[in-house]
């Protein structure tokens, strides 16, 4: 692993980091943007997580923010009704990281044991697993009077700040990354093209594709502890199929395959839906065009399919932006 | 002198419109997504109760009032980011909102947080209004209802023994049971049976042979009303003939074509009924007929209410500081269109519920009970 160079993305990562905390230092930005922001990167690792099992391994995953749901309980009972942290005591962020990394592999492993299974048969098998899986989980979520049952997970301390979801979305993009590029990212994609050919070249398929699944699902698992501890609540409803949707477009409008894709998705998506808000109410009140909210999704809407007729690659396509390539070593 | 007076007087004039600047509140509701209907409800209501404060010449110092509403889709990120929008982006003074528990709890927090005031016209879980001292409710919480059915039974319907039957896997029907139990009791009735069954079944025939065995006059049933129609109509091939009482899970209009003649002689509690011929009820429900071109429902009343809690309390405080109007609404007094409202020590409601009879396959309104 010593031929992969990270400081490019890492330089980057921090200027951008820099240049955000500055502009809100100085009230360029206020929270209500840095509450997008916060969001957009939390969705930025769900993409990119999603984007490994469907875009670089070409398997079809519906469940994914199920796994997210795993992280979000787990994270959250460990923090609230475990733990019972408070984030004004300094030493308590250690205990919340633990935490996340719980869901994280919990997630994982609950990813394992629904992969191992359906990924060793072909076609569309993990498709209707996980669209099944999304909804068990809900379910079940309903279902645990400890958690909160059909009330949900409430009074989850806020631990995730702009700092926190910052490092925790970079960490996350830059070993997605890695592994993408690096040779089991290259078996992952070899299945992606042809699985039979790649077969015949010696890689174990089902290895691979239950690596990316659980891998998949670790990260997904890391964003949904977050956005549980950003939203101070985890609820089942947060969790199935449609909020699973919501990725799949970002991943499709950003461009299948395309990690730089996924990112750039995630950011413009979220502000996209946050900005029509501003936008519809800004031409309503210079109009005086009896337009409400309510059409916010109407625009959002018609704009994904524009995406899909006339850049059916996504925004990206399989380009990757300089940012993210690793470049060999000397 | 005369420029001096001159600068003066635009001083003053400039002070004067710096003072009439509009207040700003925040609106909140699901007017898309699976709860549409209840956010339209809400937008309506609100929109009602701010333009007839502006026809009066606005809250306190000729200060109009600004409505900006914001869709959360019934989705607690989304709503997270609204609360977040209202306050740091449009600087709103105080938010009228939202209608789910689940939105108005990822919302709470935000509020307290930010030193913002709010009101939920319609979230009934207990834990709102428990997040801080800033968050108050227009609504009833669920266990309220329990104890104002077993108050109309007693009192109203002068029966002396009761049965109740309920879902064990369910908050709201359970905790409707328990306090209609406690109350019951309190008033000196008997419950002399207190069944459960599991959530999803649809053969309530065990449970209900022996309620019926064990003679109640009258039967509660606080559950959904597609359960309540099947309990109904069992509990009358049982040989029940008695009355029936339940929450606003009643309030639809398919309890009718499910229950047909078994849910007559039944009663619910409710928020509010277009029925009532309270003045300020029949002049609400003329106004919004004329406004919307259909009859307000149960949210629409609330969100009009909550709406006109908030600004009474900004009146009252005569400022917009958030300290101050919370304090201002904690000492309401406000008779509204759901009655006269005061806040309790947890900024819970304390007010009258209205009691809805079907009779002849119709919601009729039948009266309104005070705890």
């Amino acid at each position: 692993m010593t031929r992969f160079k990270t400081p490019k993305l890492l330089i980057t990562a921090a200027v951008v980091y820099g240049v955000i905390q500055a502009l809100y230092s100085l009230g360029i930005i206020n929270g209500y943007i840095l509450h997008i922001i916060n969001q957009s990167l939390i969705y930025v690792i769900l993409a990119a997580s999603l984007n490994l099992i469907n875009g670089i391994t070409g398997q079809f995953s519906l469940g994914h923010m199920g796994f997210a749901g795993i992280g979000a309980y787990v994270s959250g009972t460990l923090t609230t009704l475990i733990f019972k942290l408070n984030p004004s005591i300094p030493g308590s962020y250690l205990l919340f990281i633990v935490a996340i990394l719980a869901g994280g592999l919990v997630a994982a492993l609950v990813g394992f044991l629904i992969g191992f299974p359906s990924l060793r048969l072909k076609g569309d098998y993990l498709a209707i697993v996980t669209l099944g899986f999304g909804e068990i989980i809900r379910t079940v979520f309903n279902n645990i009077e400890y958690v909160g049952g059909p009330r949900g997970l409430l009074g989850i301390p806020k631990f995730s700040n702009f700092t926190v979801i910052f490092i925790v979305t970079f960490l996350s993009v830059a070993v997605i990354r890695n592994i993408i590029q690096s040779p089991h990212g290259r078996a992952m994609l070899s299945i992606r093209e042809n699985e039979l050919a790649s077969e015949l070249v010696g890689i174990n398929t089902t290895r691979y594709k239950v690596l990316s699944f659980a891998t998949g699902a670790f990260f997904a698992g890391i964003a949904g502890g977050l956005f549980a501890h950003l939203l101070q609540l985890a609820h089942p409803t947060q969790f199935g199929f449609s909020k699973s949707v919501e990725i799949l477009i970002m991943i499709y409008a950003g461009g299948v395959g395309s990690l730089t894709g996924s990112i750039v998705a995630a950011f413009a998506l979220t502000f996209l839906s946050e900005g029509l808000r501003l936008g519809i109410r800004a031409l309503a009140d210079a109009t005086g065009l009896p337009i409400g909210g309510e059409w916010r999704m109407v625009i959002y809407a018609l704009l994904l399919i524009f995406i899909m007729l006339f850049r059916n690659e996504g925004l990206m396509g399989t380009k990757e932006s300089k940012v993210i390539l690793i470049e060999e070593a000397d | 002198m005369k420029k001096f007076a001159i600068v003066l007087l635009l001083a003053i004039a400039a002070t004067s419109l710096s003072v009439a600047q509009d207040i700003k509140i925040g609106g909140i509701g699901p007017v898309t997504g699976e709860a549409a209907t209840f956010g339209v409800s809400t937008k309506n209501g609100m929109t009602l109760a701010v333009e007839e404060w502006n026809a009066k010449g606005g809250v306190f110092g000729g200060r109009k009032v600004k409505l900006i509403f914001e869709d959360d889709k019934g989705d607690p990120a989304e709503s997270a980011t609204v609360y977040t929008k209202l306050i740091q982006q449009d600087g709103v003074v105080a938010i009228v909102g939202t209608v789910m528990s689940k939105c108005t709890l990822a919302g709470a927090p935000i509020c307290q947080a930010a030193g913002i005031p709010m009101i939920t016209p319609a979230s009934t879980n207990e834990k709102v209004t428990q997040v801080g001292d800033y968050i108050y409710r227009a609504c009833f919480i669920d266990p309220f209802q329990g104890t104002v059915g077993a108050t109309f039974a007693f009192k109203n319907l002068n029966v002396k023994s009761a049965a109740a039957i309920f879902d064990l896997g369910n908050d709201y029907t359970k905790g409707l049971a328990e306090n209609f139990k406690l109350t019951f009791e309190k008033l000196g009735g008997k419950v002399v049976a207190y069944e459960g069954y599991p959530t999803g079944v649809t053969d309530f025939k065990a449970q209900l042979t022996k309620i019926v065995a064990a003679k109640p006059e009258v039967l509660y049933i606080p559950d959904y009303y597609n359960d309540v129609g099947l309990i109904a109509k069992q509990a009358r091939e049982l040989g029940f003939k008695g009355p029936m009482v339940g929450g606003d899970g009643w309030d639809s209009p398919d309890l009718v074509k499910i229950g047909g003649k078994a849910v007559e002689n039944g009663y619910f509690t409710n928020h509010y009924s277009p029925d009532d011929t309270r003045p300020a009820v029949q002049d609400f429900v003329k106004k919004y007929t004329a406004k919307f071109g259909q009859k307000p429902d149960a949210l629409a009343a609330q969100a009009y209410d909550a709406m006109y809690i908030m600004l009474d309390a900004i009146k009252r405080a005569g400022s917009t500081k958030g300290t101050v109007i919370r304090d201002a609404l904690a000492k309401t007094n406000i008779d509204v269109v759901s009655g006269n409202i005061k806040f309790d020590a947890n900024r819970n409601p304390i007010k009258a519920a209205v009691i809805i009879e079907i009779k002849d396959g119709k919601q009729v309104y039948k009266a309104t009970v005070k705890p």
